[in-house]
């Protein structure tokens, strides 16, 4: 659709303009603000320059949380995407099994991020949970306080019971999009099932799976309160990923210039996966239209 | 045999998606000394304290109040802004378009943890520290990006033509906007209501952190029980229970355009 040209179109997006740059510019200016200077108390400062940014650069605590929520990131797109196509291809498309299972699909999430964390912890201690009591009882050690291959794994579990769901939504809108003439003429070619698949499904869904994707990987590398409540980061250092490390820097030790520092290293990072992810989007609008 | 196949794989998926809630369901029917001394698939002794302490006692009942009060101002003020700017996007084109539209999504991309302390400072300066304003203000910050994402794909949905014919027929803007434009996409602002209402009743960290007592939210006072009381798990599990409530009543209303509004209307 071509649209018109009007640049006092302006007018109509100036109030959300100014009711995110409020909370987005203001703040971020403070954090530059702190990044450059070593706070000691109120009105006490100096300015240091770019040494935390140098401290933070070569901090080796950084280094793990990065890599550890990259791996973290990676997992989490290896495992969901493809669980989530499968579900939503094996959906009902009619009949009263749609809403009951979209409304079950939607629960996890609206559980508050923290609440899912508690349910989790509940769910798998080794003393008072269904599955750590089950594991334990197979004969199998797990404990998900004390071991951080088993935090890590109760972390997984925990990210995808959470988060599949809304991959699953994705594929089936995606799915339901397409329009019944292209199976029928599939079946009268005689088409294989998983022809159908690489030929029509998965091209037609083409568009919501970016969207899948851009969502789970932005979402999954900000990962705070469902992890905090769950393991607090822990045990040792091994489940504290790039959110949690961040706060434990502010507000625990108080280190303001580096948290600071910190904090707009990350938010160039995201902003970097941002820009792919945008620019990607806009190509599957085009593809579409052409 | 294939269609069964795939109906008992369904199944087992719905069965595990299920389960660490009626796992908490099942806790929260318990009292803490029985929890810790019996491992039961069910609860034996059916009891109900651990509701009746949390509608009894105000800190508790308070903070679903707050946590309601704030999601509501939060919701509606996303969608008064959201609304005229996602026309804009939709049927305009103008300077910086693209680039304000980029800018507005790396907002709902951005991490919370980064403006953590900022906005410490920032709402303790203007005096709206400890109130629902804040953190409905906060909220903001992710729910205008993404309402106007969501609103942008539904307008796009609807033909230029009736706004043209609107604007001949003598409709000025705002009551064609009002009257004709949002009757139209309603059901895209059913979803994005839902999608604000959602993203704000789920996040943690702003609202624990521009909080202190007064406007205190549910999800905070739960982390903070944790480490005061000792860990009541019958509490926190009933607690727990009680905030998936709303959730689960709002997405039943939506139900029907749930897969196209997470598909931001684009489907």
């Amino acid at each position: 659709m071509d649209k018109w040209e009007n640049n006092k179109a302006w007018f109509l997006v100036l109030p959300a303009f100014i009711i995110v740059a409020f909370s987005a510019i203001i703040p971020l200016m403070t954090v530059v603000n702190y990044s450059i200077q070593d706070i000691f108390g109120p009105g006490q400062s100096v300015y240091v320059g770019t040494e935390w940014f140098k401290e933070m650069l070569g901090n080796y605590r950084l280094h793990d949380a990065l890599w550890r929520q990259f791996l973290f990131s990676g997992l989490v797109l290896l495992i969901e995407l493809p669980l989530g196509i499968l579900i939503a291809l094996a959906l009902p498309k009619r009949g009263w099994g749609v809403s009951a299972c979209l409304v079950t699909l939607a629960l996890p999430l609206v559980i508050p991020w923290n609440v899912i964390g508690t349910i989790w912890i509940i769910f798998t201690r080794p003393d008072i949970g269904l599955f750590g009591v089950t594991i334990n009882s197979l004969g199998i050690a797990f404990d998900h306080t004390a071991r951080p291959l088993d935090a890590w794994i109760t972390t997984m579990l925990m990210e995808v019971w959470h988060w599949t769901p809304l991959v699953v939504l994705l594929a089936y809108a995606g799915l339901r999009a397409i329009p019944e003439a292209y199976f029928q003429a599939a079946k009268i070619d005689g088409a294989s099932a998983w022809a159908i698949f690489f030929y029509i499904q998965l091209p037609k869904m083409r568009g919501v799976l970016t969207i899948a994707v851009l969502l789970r990987w932005m979402d999954s590398f900000l990962i705070y309160a469902e992890v905090f409540a769950l393991t607090g980061g822990g045990p040792g250092n091994s489940t504290t990923f790039l959110s949690i490390y961040l706060v434990k820097l502010a507000t625990m030790q108080f280190d303001l210039g580096p948290a600071a520092a910190f904090s707009l290293i990350y938010f160039v990072i995201v902003l970097l996966f941002c820009f792919a992810f945008y620019q990607a989007l806009l190509n599957v609008g085009r593809g579409e239209k052409t | 045999m294939k269609i069964q196949k795939r109906t008992i794989a369904l199944c087992i998926y719905f069965g595990l998606l299920i389960l660490p809630i009626y796992w908490m369901l099942n806790m929260s029917l318990r009292t803490n000394a029985d929890i810790l001394a019996n491992f039961a698939l069910y609860p034996a002794d059916l009891t109900f304290v651990n509701y009746i302490k949390i509608f009894t006692d105000p800190t508790w009942y308070m903070a679903y109040i707050n946590a309601m009060i704030y999601v509501g101002m939060n919701t509606a003020m996303s969608l008064a802004f959201a609304l005229p700017a996602a026309y804009a996007f939709s049927r305009y084109k103008f300077l910086g378009d693209g680039q304000m539209f980029f800018w507005l999504l790396t907002n709902r991309m951005a991490p919370p943890a980064v403006f953590l302390l900022p906005y410490l400072q920032l709402y303790a300066t203007i005096k709206l520290m400890d109130t629902h304003i804040a953190v409905a203000l906060a909220h903001c910050l992710f729910n205008v990006p993404l309402a106007i994402w969501i609103l942008e794909g539904f307008m796009t949905g609807v033909p230029k033509e009736i706004d043209e014919t609107a604007f001949i027929d003598g409709y000025s803007f705002p009551r064609f906007f009002v009257t004709i434009f949002i009757p139209l996409i309603r059901a895209g602002v059913g979803v994005t209501a839902f999608f604000c209402f959602m993203f704000s009743w789920v996040e943690l960290l702003f609202a624990r952190t521009l909080t202190i007592t007064e406007a205190k939210p549910i999800t905070a006072t739960m982390t903070r029980t944790i480490s005061a009381t000792g860990l009541d798990w019958g509490l926190l599990a009933a607690a727990g229970v009680l905030t998936i409530v709303p959730g689960a009543l709002v997405i039943w209303f939506v139900r029907n355009y749930l897969a196209k509004g997470f598909a931001l209307g684009r489907v």
